[in-house]
């Protein structure tokens, strides 16, 4: 299952995201990279994609470009906050592990979610660490992929809820009686 | 800037309530010419914010999405109701959600309704006649039936005339209807061996654009928003009527009524304004239209000593009689997919248990296009990820199917809205006490809406996960009866004409003045008789 750009333009209209074509991209969201505690350099998009691989199912592919694209139409604020969030879990991976997020296998970055409870907790942007992964980063991914026609395709529903898909879907057989949209 | 909102000159009508009810009466009078003010007790919604409100109903953690709460941090929820301005209580054996149950603000709670608008049968209008319960409204269906047209144009009502067991019509609807769903063809199979016809559902939702709104694009969170304005908000009735001169005053709840020395005459309505001031809007005529909670609560706090049981109250009646219609409902799954959530309304309807005797409660059956889980909503609280979740979701999504059903309350006059003294609003005024509670003769009807829906659900081979009976009931929020309309004062808070019986010039809208209340969906009634009162008090004025 390809994501792709377009399929993170359509998540995008699921946020109700205007603006979509003249959003800033990534590296000037905010004039600058987001930078870690010990001021290195952070490539917050691969955090981003690190943790998208980690929630997403693995028949996901094309996750770097469907989070780039995805990244760069939010909201600057909202934008600022997923950076923010993917920095202080880089700096915990760093500080667990001595290494950054992206270069943790799978599986370590599954274990770290978990250990920093974040499967568990309840999404609230001002909250603890946990709590704001899971909200700006885990709940927010999984929004992109689940609230987009291809995400919802793979559990059997091309016009998720949160999603404009128009109003011929619901009447239709089954996914298979229409072309791909989205 | 500060809004102004203090009082205009002395207007031919104030209009207490930007609802449904308020706001098309106030547009049809200020087409008409006449000036209206109109005041209401919560804020003016950004349309703008919808899309937001989206986010929040959809993702856990994400407030609101109003930009101006009414009430800074006491506000809760999408439209802010909640906290000391709405506090209320419950006393009845049956408690009484009354927060989820309405919206205070300009569009009222058509901000977070589903848009389902069909017209109440002949039967409705007639029962105690028929059948011996309930009462008889002092009008018949074809006394209304030029005003139910006139309401499905008002509010851009998409239907079909398919329906074997509708009153008659005189005229196609507006829009033509959503097209079954996929479940709705699967339920269609089991009704028809059940001899059960199934029909469309008339929406209060374009499906082609109407009104300079968009078609419905899908978004499927009709309850509580609709971010792309196909589903009909009162919002469009204030906009028509502001561009005709009408005057809107949000956040302006109004406190009492005041009366001429007669005791016969209003001459003010008294509202507070955020800055803590009040303010009197005198008008030559007045119209309630603040629900069949609020209705009730303004006419016992403007109690008088020539009115000392409230306004419009010599018969002792206002607050009596509240009825709600009740959930019935049976969900299961099959083994084949039902493609549902991917419109948040229903399509497909039976009215075949309504008119008859069993039960005598009439019973609306509703097919759901939105049974079970939503994946994406699902997976924003899951405690799992990756590979898991998908499998999860995958086994919770896709084969679930739902029946379910609206059921009649008679009127019993135990179930009433009183004023609690004993606790007060954000402005010191007593609170509404609900206490509602469901009879016999509607459980019974329960009973048999789900033998009914067990029966669809199991001929389709359905293995059944829930089902919402006489003892798990809820109301659907349709609140009528408080103030219910009749021909003989002693009987009734207002007369025909929905002017009250003991006032000159105060007159009430909205699904207070149901003598009865059917099974139906109460909006589009409200809006007939809407059109109904703006005629008459065009004439008046």
């Amino acid at each position: 299952m390809d994501l792709s750009r377009r399929d993170a333009l359509a998540a995008l209209a699921a946020t109700g995201v205007a603006g979509v074509a003249g959003a800033a991209t990534l590296d000037d969201a905010d004039g600058a990279p987001a930078e870690s505690p010990d001021g290195s350099a952070v490539d917050g998009l691969d955090t981003l994609v690190a943790v998208a691989e980690t929630v997403y199912p693995s028949a996901a592919t094309g996750v770097d470009a469907f989070v780039e694209t995805y990244v760069d139409g939010l909201p600057d604020d909202r934008r600022d906050d997923v950076l923010a969030v993917a920095a202080d879990l880089d700096a915990t991976a760093r500080d667990w592990h001595d290494a950054p997020l992206p270069d943790l296998d799978r599986s370590t970055r599954d274990g770290l979610l978990r250990d920093l409870g974040v499967d568990v907790a309840d999404p609230d942007p001002n909250g603890y660490l946990s709590e704001r992964i899971r909200f700006h980063l885990v709940n927010e991914l999984l929004y992109a992929f689940y609230a987009s026609p291809t995400g919802g395709r793979l559990v059997g529903i091309e016009n998720p809820i949160a999603y404009p898909g128009g109003t011929e879907s619901y009447r239709r057989a089954s996914m298979d009686a229409e072309g791909r949209d989205g | 800037m500060a809004e102004d909102r203090s009082p205009s000159p002395r207007a031919d009508v104030c209009i207490v309530g930007a609802g449904p009810a308020g706001a098309i009466v106030a547009a049809r009078l200020s087409e008409a010419g006449h000036d209206a003010v109109v005041l209401d007790a919560g804020p003016r919604f950004d349309l703008d914010d919808r899309t937001e409100q989206l986010d929040a109903h959809v993702r856990p953690g994400v407030d609101g999405g109003v930009s101006e709460t009414p009430r800074g941090d006491a506000a809760d929820g999408l439209w802010g109701m909640g906290g000391e301005r709405d506090e209320y209580t419950s006393s009845g054996p049956a408690g009484y959600p009354l927060n989820a149950a309405r919206v205070k603000g300009v569009g009222g709670s058509t901000l977070h309704w589903q848009g389902m608008v069909m017209r109440l049968h002949e039967r409705d209008f007639e029962l105690r006649s028929r059948h011996g319960v309930g009462a008889d409204w002092p009008l018949d269906y074809a006394d209304l039936q030029p005003y139910y047209a006139e309401a499905e144009r008002e509010l851009g009502v998409a239907g079909a005339d398919d329906n074997p067991f509708a009153p008659p019509r005189e005229e196609p609807f507006p829009l033509p209807a959503f097209p079954p769903s996929h479940s709705d063809a699967i339920f269609a199979e089991a009704c028809e061996s059940l001899g059960l016809p199934t029909h469309s559902v008339p929406n209060a939702r374009n499906s082609e654009p109407y009104d300079d709104a968009s078609a419905c694009v899908g978004y499927g969170t009709c309850k509580p928003v609709c971010p792309s304005g196909a589903k009909y908000t009162a919002e469009r009735h204030v906009a028509r009527a502001e561009a005709a001169g009408a005057r809107v005053v949000d956040r302006a709840p109004v406190q009492r009524l005041e009366h001429d020395d007669s005791g016969d005459r209003i001459e003010a309505a008294v509202y507070a304004t955020p800055d803590g001031e009040e303010h009197r809007q005198e008008a030559r005529a007045v119209v309630l239209a603040c629900g069949g909670v609020e209705n009730v609560r303004l006419l016992l706090l403007s109690a008088s000593d020539a009115h000392p049981d409230g306004l419009a109250n010599a018969s002792g009646l206002v607050g009596r009689y509240f009825m709600d219609h009740c959930f019935a409902g049976v969900g299961g799954r099959i083994d084949r997919p039902t493609r549902q959530n991917h419109v948040g309304f229903n399509t497909t309807e039976c009215h075949a248990l309504y008119d008859g005797t069993d039960p005598l409660p009439g019973v609306k059956l509703e097919f759901l296009n939105y049974a079970g889980p939503s994946p994406v909503i699902e997976a924003l609280h899951a405690d799992d990820w990756g590979d898991s979740l998908l499998e999860s979701l995958r086994d919770s999504y896709g084969t679930h199917l739902a029946v379910g059903g609206l059921v009649e309350q008679f009127p019993r006059a135990e179930n009433r809205i009183t004023l609690d003294r004993s606790t007060t609003d954000d402005h010191g005024n007593p609170v509404p006490d609900v206490r509602w509670s469901v009879g016999p003769e509607t459980r019974a009807a329960i009973e048999r809406a789900n033998e009914v829906q067990r029966a669809v659900l199991e001929e389709l081979g359905a293995e059944i996960d829930w089902v919402v009976g006489p003892d798990e009931t809820g109301p659907a929020y349709h609140h009528m009866g408080t103030t219910r309309m009749g021909t003989d004062p002693a009987e009734s808070v207002v007369a025909p004409d929905c002017r009250a019986h003991d006032c000159d010039n105060l007159w009430i809208a909205g699904s207070s003045v149901f003598p009865t209340g059917g099974a139906m969906n109460p909006t589009l009634t409200i809006a007939a008789l809407s059109c109904r009162l703006a005629d008459h008090l065009d004439g008046w004025l």
